[in-house]
């Protein structure tokens, strides 16, 4: 237990850890920008669609579908198949991020997909009716009423979608990506538990720090009069 | 045009699949027991959390809080987490999938027990019930949907999980996804993720025809 901590204090006040290119500011940058990269992409894939669904109130049963056989798959596989995929077609080489970045928007566009379309049927009829006998027309009742009223549940599948991407930006070490995953696939290969335990902390408090500022980012989009109800 | 669609025709080395049939019936044993076994402890864990919880019920939002903490910390780095304290082995991987199913059961065999109706529980001790003979009788089997559902989920997201163990040097069906992609190998890859998803959904299949063998009034409804 002692020996444990004190490789990890090695590791962390080896100044190799925070300067150069393998640096702990580099991995966590790349680690950021393709989880950030991936949600944002994964999200303008499928919103318009996913909106339009919602709005003439379809999809709820593909949506179900949806988070049934992305439960199935395991991100891993994703991964794998994304690297194939990637390699296999000669899009990218081994080492460079697009696999990941691939696997990462197909692993964020489920949830968001999901949650949007059900958080556009969640908005009660009555409103909407009311909406259109108010003159709204089809376009205000969208933008003016159901989106704004469906937006905790839309960001809530951004947050699941955000978070389960850091998640598996950290695999992508394995297909030989950077990111903080790095840390864990090395340490585990020299048997370093100073850079395992560094590694482990590292991603751990990134996806705690990305639930939680999601979380905030989610309340204050939630409009006023839904905060009562919550 | 024609190099990619030749390559891709042979994806599937069929061969390789009936040479290595062997280690394919242990690599299943590997993801069914590490699958089971993880989910098993995570229900008796539980269901003793879920006892504290409707006896203490201001221990409720420590206990999610603490368990949505295990759930968001990614795998690979409550594996690396462990691997300094109990090695590259069995208990790392079961320690870690263990704690993953924590958050899902508690909140579905809370969320269950919770929705069984007032008049209902009224009713049972109308009749004379006693709290306990209530609670087993009437509260767990009208709650047994929801934590079935609660099962279900735990379940298939653990059989996902499993396939990351395969960097600690096990993984079950990991273990062919890992090999695949270390040695370019497609078949292998291919064989690791289907046979992942093939269980997950059979799994997820027989929990389905188990609750509804257990709960016949909530047929249909579902």
């Amino acid at each position: 237990m002692m020996r444990v901590w004190d490789q990890f204090l090695d590791y962390v006040s080896d100044p190799a850890t925070w300067t150069g290119p393998g640096s702990f500011w580099s991995r966590l940058y790349d680690h950021v920008w393709i989880s950030v990269a991936a949600t944002i992409v994964g999200f303008l894939l499928v919103f318009p669609f996913a909106l339009y669904l919602g709005h003439i109130r379809r999809g709820s049963q593909a949506a179900t579908a949806v988070v049934n056989i992305g439960r199935a798959i395991p991100s891993f596989g994703i991964l794998a198949i994304a690297f194939l995929i990637i390699v296999e077609f000669g899009i990218g080489g081994v080492r460079t991020p697009w696999s990941v970045l691939v696997a990462l928007i197909a692993l964020a566009a489920p949830p968001i997909f999901t949650n949007t379309v059900a958080g556009i049927q969640s908005v009660q009829p009555a409103t909407i009716e009311a909406a259109r006998g108010m003159g709204l027309t089809e376009r205000e009742v969208l933008l003016g009423i159901e989106l704004p009223m469906a937006m905790p549940l839309i960001m809530e599948g951004m947050r699941i979608a955000f978070v389960q991407v850091i998640a598996t930006a950290t695999l992508g070490a394995i297909v030989a990506w950077g990111g903080l995953g790095r840390y864990i696939i090395d340490g585990f290969a020299v048997r370093d538990n100073g850079e395992i335990l560094f590694g482990a902390l590292a991603v751990g408090l990134l996806a705690v720090v990305a639930e939680v500022g999601f979380s905030r980012i989610q309340r204050a989009v939630t409009p006023k009069g839904l905060k009562v109800v919550r | 045009m024609s190099p990619v669609l030749a390559q891709s025709d042979q994806l599937i080395d069929w061969s390789w699949v009936e040479r290595n049939m062997g280690q394919i019936i242990d690599r299943t044993w590997e993801h069914l027991t590490l699958t089971g076994i993880s989910v098993g402890v995570g229900l008796l864990i539980s269901v003793g959390l879920t006892i504290i919880v409707l006896r203490w019920r201001w221990t409720y939002p420590s206990i999610t809080g603490f368990t949505g903490l295990l759930y968001t910390i990614p795998s690979l780095a409550l594996f690396a987490l462990l691997v300094p304290f109990t090695g590259l082995s069995d208990t790392t991987a079961i320690i870690a999938l263990t704690s993953y199913t924590l958050f899902i059961l508690i909140r579905n065999i809370v969320a269950g027990i919770d929705g069984v109706p007032e008049a209902v529980k009224e009713a049972a001790d109308g009749m004379g019930y006693t709290a306990r003979a209530r609670f087993w009788k009437m509260e767990v089997p009208l709650a047994l949907p929801v934590i079935m559902a609660g099962i279900r989920i735990a379940t298939v997201t653990t059989v996902g999980l499993v396939t990351v163990t395969a960097v600690i040097g096990l993984g079950g069906f990991g273990f062919f996804i890992l090999r695949g992609l270390n040695t370019f190998f497609w078949t292998q890859l291919i064989v690791g993720v289907v046979l992942s998803v093939a269980l997950a959904t059979i799994l997820d299949l027989a929990f389905i025809a188990l609750q509804r063998s257990l709960s016949p009034w909530a047929r249909g409804s579902r």
